[in-house]
């Protein structure tokens, strides 16, 4: 057994885990409230840089109110009171003089329900380019391009960049298109909010293997309610319960040798 | 067949059942009908009696004392002149205060307030607009019954229901787009600038010009304000009095002699033109543009 792992193991460090790795994001005491209604209740974790974090648990359970809240998007829904601290690069993201327009610059994020906008195919990856950086037409065809090519999807649509609405392609590819336009404007970390969720299985297969060609340059966190898209694709594994971290370990070892009882029932259908 | 079509009576109910459904139908098919007849009716009714009006002079003449003189030059002109100034004051004010309510104001007592006030706005009697713009414009402001005055009024008539249908379109725009471009870093000026308004402008525009033509139609406000019944003019400038097609017709067919009568019909057919025209670029419009999500 390797060190790292042996780390993993020691008691104090039970929830937190992943000591030895080189820490992206560490989450801190995170409290989030719909309203009056409690939705995570003080989560610490330290997300491993270049590694794919997976996030599971039962409906309702925090997941995605947790990746959201590490790029402030939960901010948009009225009512939404946070608590506690998102440590990236050495900044907390929730002080005051953080402007959650950079804080999505560099942690972007692809969603549940694949949202193209209704615009071209080049319109939908050139947007945020052109929000950020004053490029010539040659760099931004040239982004476009490499953006694109990242998520796998150059060439499905090289013919049609500017024929055909991103509204016009598969769920799948809507999905790809989604993540070349996250990927476009080079996060440093991307959240994937249940990706696969409205995705036949080849379709999720494909974007499988791109988050795994993904993780080389860029830290990866996806919820997920399939386990065993946690268990094929994740490095890492948080396991939530009613908005409170149950269990955060190196995925094969979360999977094989849980060390909470609740962790073991979910894990193996009694419940979710 | 199951156990349910055996049991006493059930296939004599099945029966009554088809039959209630059948009668709903067919008083849905009279309803429309009965509506779409005496439409017919009325439109049949007003073409007869305007036959011998409809010729070029009825466009291109001033009111007149004789029938046959007359026409609705300056009424045609007045409309689209107070038509279109009160789209320059009545659109940019309802889409900024629509994007205002969608967008920006945090939910609480006060936008609630302010969004059943602006629903009920829709919904009062629009003499009571004459009224307001008699106060305010024509006599407070000194405005006199002029053509700007005119158009101010119809402003504040169409303005919540420019707003409401503005909203309507607004909100049509999915959260999750806003939700893409907020993530990819815009703030919330580049999502309403590049997102929201771009995909809202089709139900925005139709819903515009559905409100210019009610307010194309409206006769009551006006005559409130006090806009002349005879102006042998064609207004030069915003101070200009002014009278617009519903008066005009109001006008004709309150006078005793029967021509005039047939005058008016022709001017109903025209206002019915001007709002066929109105209508059809909104149907137009939300047809071409429209964003299928």
């Amino acid at each position: 057994m390797d060190a790292a792992v042996e780390a993993r193991l020691r008691p104090e460090v039970a929830h937190h885990a992943p000591t030895v790795e080189a820490v992206a994001l560490r989450v801190e005491e995170l409290r989030v409230w719909y309203g009056n209604k409690p939705a995570l209740n003080g989560v610490t974790l330290d997300v491993p840089e270049r590694r794919i974090t997976a996030v599971i648990g039962p409906s309702g359970c925090g997941k995605s109110t947790l990746v959201r809240a590490i790029n402030r998007m939960n901010e948009l829904i009225p009512g939404v009171r946070t608590e506690g601290r998102v440590w990236f690069r050495g900044r907390n993201l929730y002080d005051p003089d953080v402007d959650p327009v950079e804080v999505r610059v560099r942690i972007g994020m692809v969603f549940q329900k694949p949202n193209p906008f209704p615009k071209s195919i080049y319109e939908n990856v050139a947007f945020g380019l052109r929000l950020h950086r004053r490029l010539s037409r040659r760099q931004l065809d040239e982004r476009v391009e490499w953006a694109l090519r990242r998520a796998a999807l150059w060439d499905e649509v090289k013919d049609d960049l500017h024929r055909k609405s991103g509204l016009e392609l598969s769920g799948g590819q809507q999905q790809r298109l989604c993540i070349a336009r996250a990927v476009a404007v080079e996060p440093e970390v991307l959240l994937l909010d249940e990706p696969c969720s409205a995705l036949d299985p080849v379709s999720t297969a494909r974007i499988e293997a791109l988050m795994e060609d993904l993780k080389r340059e860029y830290t990866l966190v996806i919820v997920t309610h399939n386990m065993q898209q946690a268990a094929r694709v994740s490095d890492f594994t948080a396991f939530l319960l009613d908005g409170e971290l149950v269990e955060f370990g190196a995925t094969e070892e979360l999977f094989t040798r849980p060390r909470d009882r609740r962790t073991e029932d979910y894990i193996t259908g009694r419940f979710g | 067949m199951t156990a349910v079509a055996v049991e006493a009576g059930w296939r004599r109910r099945l029966e009554r059942r088809q039959l209630l459904a059948r009668l709903f139908v067919a008083g849905c098919q009279v309803a429309t009908l009965l509506g779409l007849l005496f439409l017919g009716l009325l439109l049949a009714d007003v073409v007869q009696d305007a036959v011998p009006y409809l010729r070029r002079e009825v466009v291109t003449n001033f009111p007149s004392r004789f029938p046959r003189q007359a026409g609705y030059a300056s009424a045609l002109v007045g409309t689209v002149y107070v038509a279109g100034l009160m789209s320059l004051v009545a659109f940019p004010l309802g889409v900024l205060a629509a994007v205002y309510l969608e967008e920006y104001a945090r939910p609480g007592r006060l936008t609630r307030l302010l969004e059943v006030n602006v629903a009920n706005l829709a919904a009062v009697p629009s003499v009571l607009y004459g009224l307001l713009g008699l106060g305010l414009f024509v006599e407070g402001l000194r405005m006199g019954k002029s053509v700007l005055a005119g158009a101010l009024t119809l402003a504040l008539l169409v303005l919540p229901l420019t707003i409401l249908s503005s909203r309507e379109a607004i909100r049509a725009v999915p959260f999750s787009i806003r939700e893409a471009a907020y993530a990819l870093g815009a703030t919330r000026w580049q999502v309403v600038r590049h997102h929201v308004l771009p995909y809202a402008a089709p139900g925005i525009l139709t819903g515009t010009i559905l409100s210019l033509s009610r307010a194309v139609g409206e006769t009551a406000p006006l005559i409130m304000l006090g806009a002349l019944q005879y102006v042998p003019f064609l207004p030069r400038g915003v101070w200009d009095y002014f009278t617009v097609l519903p008066i005009q017709i109001f006008n004709y067919v309150s006078l005793p002699n029967p021509e005039f009568h047939r005058l008016a019909a022709a001017g109903i057919l025209l206002l019915l033109a001007v709002l066929l025209i109105l209508n059809g670029t909104a149907i137009w419009l939300r047809n071409r543009w429209r964003v299928r999500w």
